[in-house]
């Protein structure tokens, strides 16, 4: 028996993503008393996967096949199967991200495993089933979802949890997969990268605003805080669409869902389809003028007032932490 | 080009989330249900638009109890050509997607659409099972979409940007915001939808591989602590020393 975790490489290192699945991966097998393998598709270097060590990856089943440097979820799909065979895995872990959410349920059905698409804590396990949480309803409830099947596939929610390092190494096997050009059915053409900016699906602190900015011309301010954070920048969707901020940037629950430590949202009300997207959030900042904005009650910290007074404020403020530390 | 756009029945966002019964059933007490927002703006019009140019038929598939007429007539009215309901209440989503995939190995549609996600159980998963119940390529938070000669081109979304992926048909396809512009029914439209075809069909015998068991709801609304205006140092000490985010 193991547990397995699908790890991904993005230009040469592991994903962010990734590592977390991993972790989460060595939790499950820690509970279970098995050992947390990892399966890593395409070309990396083998220092970068011992790495997997530090989050108690026992071994990594490494294909180094140059045909797997594109995300395929069918060709992945088969590959992580034939990889789960070779482990002797019952369970199956991967993170909740872009690439996740299609080879998980793929995967479900190739292995006839129960999925939790979205899991925010550990399992449970109970005899031959398991419980995990996820979050529905754009987070105004979680489910609690059993899994009836001995095979088991869990996503797991970005920054669900915070992976301790510790200092093991994990031992990198080459892993052939059975797969030939015909399990191939995608070809990449092509990759837009907003360059230089954090991805906002993968920032820990976030900085937003809205309508009460009052024009894209006064965004300076909110890159400059978010710059000076090492944060990413979003918005809401009604900036978005008269087009003061590109669409990439709109969160909620017709755009991104985010799950920051750290949100900051200035000049936005708070409406319902908004907080979809950012109530996972850890800790949520509000500064608005207005007292009964709804954004306060989803608030761990709020400022009445004038954003055009507040942000330069709170970015000296901030500078100077910063020169004390 | 014969699609397939399987359409989901969704509390309304407005909605109030209760449950009853031990909070292990969600309570449809003064709920409005609608088609799930990405299939009707996204997946349907995308698959309308693709059929306008080159012709072929579109066909809406949904798994659910006769209450979801409505949403079904929706679709039509806003351009589908036939309906198929399958007739059982969705409660596993392995469950629904092998419904669908059923249906859909007796017509040989070229691209099957599905949304995303569906805006009650966020799960992303339906498109993906389908797509592996009929072994086909799929490609998910697809943001654009052509199709010429038989071959697709799409663009999705990856962390951080997108990429320009090419893909044969038959193919499915998880729409996402920007693939389409949603449109309105018209009045010929609405018209129209009463006459076109609803074929109600029976669920295929399938196990279900989860159950949700229970419900929660979040402990206790958050209390916020506010930070006068004049004293925004206090804000950052707070975020510093006691929330540990910066
Ligand atoms: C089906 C549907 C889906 C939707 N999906 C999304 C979504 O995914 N994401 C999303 O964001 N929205 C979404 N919306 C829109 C949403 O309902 C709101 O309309 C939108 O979020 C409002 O944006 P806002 O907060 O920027 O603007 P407003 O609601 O206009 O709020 C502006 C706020 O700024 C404050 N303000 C004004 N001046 C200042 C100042 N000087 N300093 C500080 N504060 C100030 C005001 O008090 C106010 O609270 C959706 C709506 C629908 C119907
Ligand atoms: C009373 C009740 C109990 C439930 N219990 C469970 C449970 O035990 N386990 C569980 O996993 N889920 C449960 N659900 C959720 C329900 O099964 C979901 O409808 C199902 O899981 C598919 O939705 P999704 O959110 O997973 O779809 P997603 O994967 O998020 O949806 C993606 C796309 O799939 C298509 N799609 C989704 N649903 C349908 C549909 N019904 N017909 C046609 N197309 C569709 C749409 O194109 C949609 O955009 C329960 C729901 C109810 C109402």
């Amino acid at each position: 028996m193991a547990v397995l975790s699908f790890v991904e490489i993005f230009e040469g290192k592991i994903k962010k993503a990734s590592v977390e699945a991993a972790y989460y991966g060595s939790k499950v097998a820690a509970q279970l008393g098995t050992d947390s393998v990892a399966v890593v598709l395409g070309a990396a270097s083998a220092e970068e996967l011992a790495t997997l060590g530090t989050v108690g990856v026992k071994k990594v089943l490494h294909a180094n096949d140059a045909r797997f440097n594109n995300f395929d979820s069918k060709a992945f799909s088969k590959a992580v199967g034939e990889a789960v065979n070779a482990a002797g895995a019952n369970v199956v872990v991967l993170s909740f991200n872009q690439n996740g959410k299609l080879l998980a349920p793929r995967l479900s059905v190739r292995l006839k495993a129960g999925y939790v698409p979205g899991a925010v804590e550990l399992p449970e396990f109970n005899g031959a089933t398991a419980t995990a949480k996820k979050n529905v309803f754009s987070g105004k409830a979680t489910a609690h979802y059993q899994l009836n099947t001995e095979k088991k596939v869990i996503a797991v929610n970005p920054n669900s949890l915070s992976p301790v390092r510790g200092t093991g190494t994990a031992a990198v096997e080459a892993f052939a997969t059975t797969l030939t050009d015909a399990d191939f059915s995608t070809v990449v053409k092509g990759a837009d990268l907003i360059v230089g900016e954090i991805p906002l699906s993968e920032a820990e602190l976030v900085v937003s605003a809205g309508r009460g900015l009052k024009g894209p011309e006064n965004w300076g301010m909110i890159e400059e805080l978010a710059k000076l954070l090492g944060a990413a920048t979003a918005c809401s969707r009604a900036v978005a669409d008269v087009d003061w901020r590109p669409h990439h940037e709109h969160v909620g629950q017709t755009g991104l869902t985010i799950r920051p430590n750290l949100y900051i949202a200035v000049g936005i009300s708070g409406a319902i389809q908004h907080l979809a997207g950012v109530n996972g959030s850890k800790v949520i900042v509000v500064i608005n003028t207005d007292p009964e904005a709804p954004f306060f009650k989803a608030a761990d910290y709020g400022i009445v007032g004038d954003a055009f007074q507040i942000v330069p404020q709170l970015i000296a403020e901030i500078k100077k932490l910063k020169a004390a530390h | 080009m014969k699609i397939l756009v399987p359409i989901a029945k969704v509390p309304d966002t407005t909605s109030k989330i209760a449950f009853t019964d031990n909070n292990t059933k969600f309570s449809p007490d003064g709920v409005t249900f609608i088609m799930n927002p990405t299939d009707e703006w996204y997946a349907l019009v995308r698959a309308i638009e693709l059929k306008e140019k080159q012709g072929g038929e579109v066909v809406v598939i949904h798994v659910g109890l006769a209450d979801s007429e409505q949403i079904i007539r929706k679709a039509l009215a806003i351009g589908a050509d036939k309906a198929v309901r399958v007739d059982a209440d969705p409660t596993d989503a392995y469950f629904v997607a092998a419904q669908i995939a059923a249906h859909a190995k007796t017509e040989n549609y070229d691209l099957i659409i599905a949304g995303k996600e569906t805006i009650d159980y966020n799960s992303y998963e339906v498109g993906g099972m389908i797509a592996e119940l009929l072994d086909l390529p799929c490609v998910a938070l697809v943001q654009k979409l052509d199709i010429e000669n038989g071959v697709a081109t799409i663009k999705r979304e990856i962390e951080g940007g997108t990429e320009t992926v090419e893909a044969k048909l038959p193919l499915v396809i998880c729409a996402q915001k920007e693939l389409a512009e949603a449109r309105i029914p018209n009045m010929k439209g609405i018209m129209g939808a009463r006459t076109k075809p609803l074929t109600v069909v029976p669920a295929d015998a399938t196990e279900k591989l989860t159950t949700v068991v229970n419900y929660s709801l979040p402990e206790k609304a958050k209390e916020c602590k506010y930070v006068q205006p004049d004293n925004v140092a206090e804000l950052v000490r707070l975020l510093h020393e006691e929330a540990k985010a910066i």
